[in-house]
C-alpha cells in the first residue's frame, strides 16, 4: 500500500483551500489495515466543507474502526481544480485519513443525501478508478456501496452502484463486512449474491425489472433474493452513543459545531416530508447519555456550541431540563474560566411561543438565526400536508421571539403543494405581513425573511402519487407571490431554483431508464449539481430528450392508485395502503395524531418489525402545537348546540 | 485553547472574543519554526509564569500533527504588538538540484544589485517600488536535502513577500518549499527574537511589571499577557 500523498502535496498549493484534502482533524486518528481487514472508502459526494460534517458517515467510521474485521476511511469530491490536475497526472480518488488511492479498499460507500449528487457520485466511481457502469466492473474491482436517504428510490443510480442499504447503518455494516470477509477470492457475483441475502441490502443486479409504459414490473433472479427488501431499524439509539470522537476540521465547514443526535425517526406526520416517513419510529436517546456526550464532546472538542439534533428537538422528553443543565445557571453569561457559555441551537425548532423562550434561553451566549416553518400560507393547505399550525401559535411565536431580542425572524415555505390555490400562495405574503405586525409592537424595524422552496413528492410517503407542479407554474406562483410583497420593504423573499427542483424530481422518483440520463449529464461535464453556480439545465433537458424519456411522465404526472411505482420492492415499513389512505385523507383536508402520544393507526413501521416508539415521556411537550390536542376530523358540517326556551319551546 | 483548558481571556460585550493577537500571516503552502501569537489571559500574576511554562506541552498535545508550541514567556505590560514590532523575517526558499548555477548566479545579482524595483498591484492600481533596502543578506546553503537560499526580508513599511521576492530579478528563480525561519525586532541596532526580555518578556525574577499591571487594573481576575 502506498500513500500518494507525496503526489499530491506538490498539487496543493495549486488549489484553493488546499485544508480539504490534508486530513489531520481532532478525532481522525486514522486506523491501521491489515490483512484480511475489510477496507472502506466512505465517501461524501460533495465538496469537503458540506461532506465532513455528515454525521451518519462520522458514526459508521467509528463503528467500522472498532471492528477488528474492518478499517474505514473517508473521501470527498475534489473541487473541479484539484480534481483537473488529479486527471492529468493519473491520481485516482484518494482517503483524506492517510492518503491510499481508492483501489486500495475493498468497498467505496457514498452516502446520498440529495439527488442532485447522483452526477457526482459517477464522477467518484470513475475517479476511483473502476467502471462507472456496474455490469462492467471484474472480479478485484471496488464494490460500490451507497445508503442514505435517497437509497429508498435509488433505481435512478441502479445502474451504477452494488448495492444500496435501506435505513440505518450502524448494525448492517458490520454484516456487510463478515459477508464480504467470508466471499473474498469467490468472485464478484458470489460476494453480491450473499450480500443480496442480508436485511436491508438491496443488490439492483439480483432484480430484473420490465416496464410496461411508466409502469415497472420488478422480479427478483437469483436463489434466495427477496421479493421486498426492508429497511433495518435499530430498537434503540442509546445503543449506539455515536460519533464518539466527533471530529473538528482544520478549516471552516458547515455546521461547525458539536452535534449531539438526541433522537432518531419523527411521527408528527407532516405528509410531504419523506424524512419523517422512512425513519420511524421515534427512538430517543437516554437523556442521561445525551448529558455525557454533551459535557464529554464540549470538553474534546473545544467547541462553545453544541446542536441538539433530531427532525423535531423540541419534542424530545424533558428538553427543558436537559438544556438548562447544558447553560448553567444564568449568572452573568460566563461560564467557568471567563469563557462565555455554550450556546445550544435546536434545529427544526416547533413553531409555539414556548419553543422560542427555550430558544432564548438557551441562546443567551450568542443569538443565532430563528427559522419557523409554518410550510404552507393557509390553514387549510396546512391541513392537506398535516402540518397542523394554527396562525395563533405562530403568531404567539413571532411574538415571543420579538419581545426577547431578535429583529428578524425567516419562514420557510413550500409552493407547488397538492390542491395548492392562489389564494394559499398569497396566504404566505399575508402570514409574512402578520408576522412584521406582530414584530413591530417589539422592535421597531422587525423584518421577516420568506424562504420558498419547490415541492418535490418524494418516494414512501403519502403524495409519491402527486404529480409535481410545472417550472412555469413554479415560477407564475413565486412571481404572484413577490409581486405581492414588492411594496414591503419589512418582507425579503427568496426562493429555490424551480429548474433545479425539477431535476431534483425526476431522480426523486426515477426509475432505471433515467441512469443513462445521468451518465449523459456527467459525461457532459455536469457535476457538483446542487451548487447554483455549476447547475446545468440544459444539459438535462438534452438528455432526457436524447433518451426519449418525458419530464411529464417522470415528474408531472398524476400518478394512479393501481400503477407499479419503481420502488415499491423497496420498503421503509410503511404499508402501501397507509400511504394510500393518508393521501386521501390528504385531499380530504383530514389531520392525523402523532401516534407516539396517541394510539397506534398501524402504518406498518413499528409493527412490521416487532420494534415500537422509544420516548421517555408518555404526554407530548407543553406547548400544545401542531396537532397535539387539535380537532383533526376533516372539515364538514359543523356541530351547533341548540337551546330552545321560552315562547320558541311551541315551535318544532 | 479550549481544548487545552487555558484560561484565555475574552472581550466584553455581545460578541465575546478571545483576545488573541497574531503577528504576521503566514501565506497558505508555507513553513515556519518561527511564528509567534499574544493571548490574554484570565490569571494572577504570581500564577503566569506557572502557565507560561505550562503551555507549550498543553497547546501541543491540542494540536494537530505538524503544529507544535516550542515556548512560551510572560510579556511585560505595554509591550509592542507584534504586528507593530517585528522589523524583518528570515526565509528559507528550497531550490532544486539542477538549478544550481542558476541560483548562485541569481542570488549574486540580487546582492550586487543597487536599486530592486518591485510592481505590485493592490486595489487594482500598479505601483512601483524600490525595495533594495528591505532585501538584507541572502546566501545559499548546502542542505542535506538539496540546496537552500536564505534571505532576510523586511516587513516595514510593507512587507516583501517570499513569492515577490523570487520574481525581483527576472527571469524569477523557482523554489519548492518556503519556510519562515526567524522573525526579528530591530531595536537600538541589534536584532531581537520575540521572545527576548528586549522585546517585551518577562524573566520569572522580573516581577514588578506584572505588579504594576495590577495596580492599573484592580478587578478580581487581572489579565496578563503571555506570547
Amino acid at each position: 500500500m502506498r500513500s500518494l500523498w507525496l503526489d499530491l502535496e506538490p498539487l496543493l498549493d495549486k488549489v484553493q483551500r488546499p485544508a480539504r484534502y490534508i486530513g489531520g482533524e481532532e478525532g481522525a486518528r486514522p486506523a491501521a489495515h491489515g490483512v484480511g481487514k475489510v477496507a472502506w472508502l466512505l465517501c461524501y459526494p460533495d465538496s469537503y466543507e458540506i461532506g465532513l460534517p455528515n454525521q451518519g458517515l462520522q458514526i459508521l467510521r467509528e463503528i467500522l474502526n472498532e471492528r477488528p474485521d474492518a478499517v474505514a476511511e473517508r473521501a470527498y469530491a475534489p473541487w473541479g481544480d484539484l480534481e483537473a490536475l488529479m486527471r492529468l497526472r493519473g491520481l485516482p480518488l484518494f482517503s483524506v485519513d492517510t492518503h491510499l488511492g481508492a483501489g486500495e479498499f475493498d468497498i467505496l460507500a457514498f452516502n446520498l443525501s440529495s439527488e442532485l449528487v447522483y452526477t457526482n457520485v459517477l464522477n467518484l466511481i470513475d475517479l476511483a478508478g473502476v467502471a462507472v457502469r456496474a455490469a462492467e466492473r471484474s472480479d478485484g474491482d471496488l464494490l460500490i456501496g451507497a445508503g442514505g436517504h435517497c437509497a429508498f428510490n435509488p433505481e435512478p443510480l441502479a445502474d451504477f452502484v452494488d448495492f444500496f442499504v435501506l435505513g440505518d447503518g450502524e448494525e448492517v455494516v458490520g454484516e456487510i463486512t463478515e459477508t464480504v470477509a467470508d466471499r473474498r477470492g469467490a468472485g464478484r457475483r458470489a460476494t453480491l449474491e450473499a450480500l443480496a441475502c442480508l436485511d436491508g441490502v438491496y443488490v439492483p443486479a439480483a432484480f430484473e425489472v420490465s416496464y410496461r409504459g411508466m409502469s415497472a414490473e420488478v422480479t427478483p433472479r437469483w436463489p434466495g433474493t427477496p421479493a421486498r427488501v426492508e429497511k433495518r431499524t435499530i430498537a434503540s439509539l442509546g445503543d449506539w452513543p455515536y460519533p464518539k470522537q466527533q471530529l473538528v476540521p482544520l478549516t471552516e465547514v458547515v455546521h461547525d459545531r458539536l452535534n449531539v443526535e438526541v433522537f432518531r425517526g419523527c411521527t408528527r406526520g407532516c405528509r410531504f416530508c419523506q424524512a419523517g416517513m422512512i425513519t420511524r419510529p421515534v427512538r430517543e436517546r437516554p437523556a442521561e447519555q445525551v448529558r455525557t456526550m454533551i459535557e464529554a464532546g464540549l470538553r474534546r472538542t473545544g467547541y462553545d456550541e453544541v446542536s441538539l439534533t433530531s427532525l423535531s428537538t423540541a419534542d424530545f422528553s424533558g428538553i427543558e431540563d436537559l438544556v438548562a443543565d447544558v447553560v448553567g445557571p444564568a449568572d452573568d453569561g460566563a461560564g467557568s474560566a471567563g469563557c462565555p457559555a455554550v450556546t445550544v441551537s435546536l434545529p427544526s425548532l416547533r413553531v409555539d411561543a414556548f419553543t422560542v423562550s427555550l430558544a432564548a434561553e438557551l441562546q443567551r451566549a450568542r443569538r443565532t438565526g430563528l427559522t419557523f416553518a409554518p410550510e404552507a400560507g393557509s390553514w387549510r393547505l396546512r391541513r392537506v400536508i398535516n402540518k397542523l399550525i394554527s396562525v395563533e401559535d405562530l403568531e404567539a411565536a413571532v411574538e415571543s421571539a420579538y419581545s426577547q431580542g431578535w429583529r428578524r425572524v425567516k419562514l420557510y415555505f413550500l409552493v407547488g403543494l397538492p390542491t395548492e390555490t392562489d389564494e394559499d400562495v398569497l396566504g404566505i405574503a399575508a402570514l409574512a405581513r402578520r408576522c412584521v405586525e406582530v414584530g413591530r409592537r417589539h422592535v421597531r424595524g422587525a423584518s421577516v425573511t420568506v424562504s420558498v422552496g419547490g415541492f418535490v413528492p418524494k418516494p414512501q410517503t403519502p403524495f409519491q402519487w402527486f404529480g409535481q407542479n410545472t417550472t412555469e407554474e413554479l415560477h407564475r406562483k413565486i412571481r404572484l407571490l413577490a409581486d405581492d410583497l414588492r411594496a414591503d420593504r419589512s418582507v425579503r423573499l427568496r426562493w429555490h431554483d424551480p429548474e433545479a427542483t425539477l431535476v431534483e424530481g425526476l431522480a426523486s422518483r426515477g426509475d432505471r431508464r433515467l441512469g443513462a440520463v445521468i451518465e449523459d449529464v456527467w459525461r457532459s461535464g455536469g457535476t457538483f449539481q446542487e451548487w447554483s453556480e455549476h447547475f446545468d439545465y440544459q444539459l438535462w433537458l438534452d438528455a432526457m430528450q436524447r433518451h426519449d424519456l418525458s419530464v411529464e411522465d417522470y415528474a408531472y404526472r398524476h400518478r394512479r392508485g393501481s400503477e407499479a411505482l419503481p420502488w415499491d420492492h423497496l420498503s421503509a415499513g410503511l404499508h402501501k395502503d397507509f400511504l394510500w389512505q393518508d393521501w386521501q385523507d390528504a385531499l380530504a383536508g383530514s389531520g392525523i395524531e402523532d401516534c407516539r402520544w396517541t394510539p397506534c393507526y398501524d402504518c406498518g413501521a413499528c409493527t412490521g418489525y416487532g420494534i415500537e416508539h422509544v420516548v421517555a415521556s408518555p404526554l407530548p411537550p407543553a406547548g400544545g402545537s401542531q396537532g397535539t390536542g387539535q380537532n383533526l376530523a376533516p372539515p364538514g358540517p359543523v356541530p351547533v348546540r341548540l337551546q330552545r326556551s321560552g315562547p320558541l319551546a311551541g315551535v318544532s | 485553547m479550549r481544548r487545552a483548558e487555558l484560561p484565555v481571556a475574552y472581550t466584553q460585550g455581545f460578541n465575546p472574543r478571545p483576545r488573541i493577537s497574531f503577528g504576521l500571516a503566514l501565506a497558505t503552502g508555507q513553513e515556519s519554526t518561527a511564528e509567534y501569537l499574544d493571548v490574554d489571559l484570565r490569571v494572577s500574576p504570581g500564577e503566569i509564569f506557572g502557565f507560561a511554562a505550562d503551555m507549550p506541552g498543553r497547546l501541543s498535545a491540542a494540536l494537530p500533527d505538524g503544529m507544535v508550541v516550542t515556548d512560551a514567556c510572560p510579556l511585560r505590560p505595554g509591550a509592542a504588538s507584534l504586528q507593530e514590532a517585528v522589523t524583518s523575517c528570515t526565509w528559507e526558499f528550497a531550490l532544486a538540484n539542477s538549478d544550481a548555477d542558476f541560483a548562485a548566479d541569481w542570488a549574486e545579482r540580487v546582492r550586487s544589485a543597487d536599486s530592486l524595483p518591485l510592481q505590485r498591484e493592490r486595489k487594482g492600481r500598479t505601483t512601483t517600488s524600490d525595495v533594495r533596502t528591505a532585501v538584507g543578506d541572502l546566501h545559499i546553503l548546502d542542505a542535506s536535502c538539496g540546496s537552500v537560499l536564505v534571505a532576510e526580508l523586511g516587513t516595514k513599511p510593507r512587507a516583501v513577500r517570499p513569492a515577490e521576492f523570487l520574481r525581483l530579478i527576472a527571469p524569477p528563480l523557482a523554489a519548492g518549499r518556503v519556510r519562515r525561519l526567524h522573525q526579528w525586532i530591530m531595536r537600538d541596532g541589534e536584532r531581537y527574537e520575540p521572545l527576548a526580555p528586549e522585546a517585551g518578556a518577562l524573566a520569572p525574577s522580573g516581577d514588578a511589571p506584572v505588579a504594576a499591571s495590577v495596580d492599573a487594573a484592580p478587578a478580581a481576575q487581572p489579565e496578563v499577557c503571555a506570547r
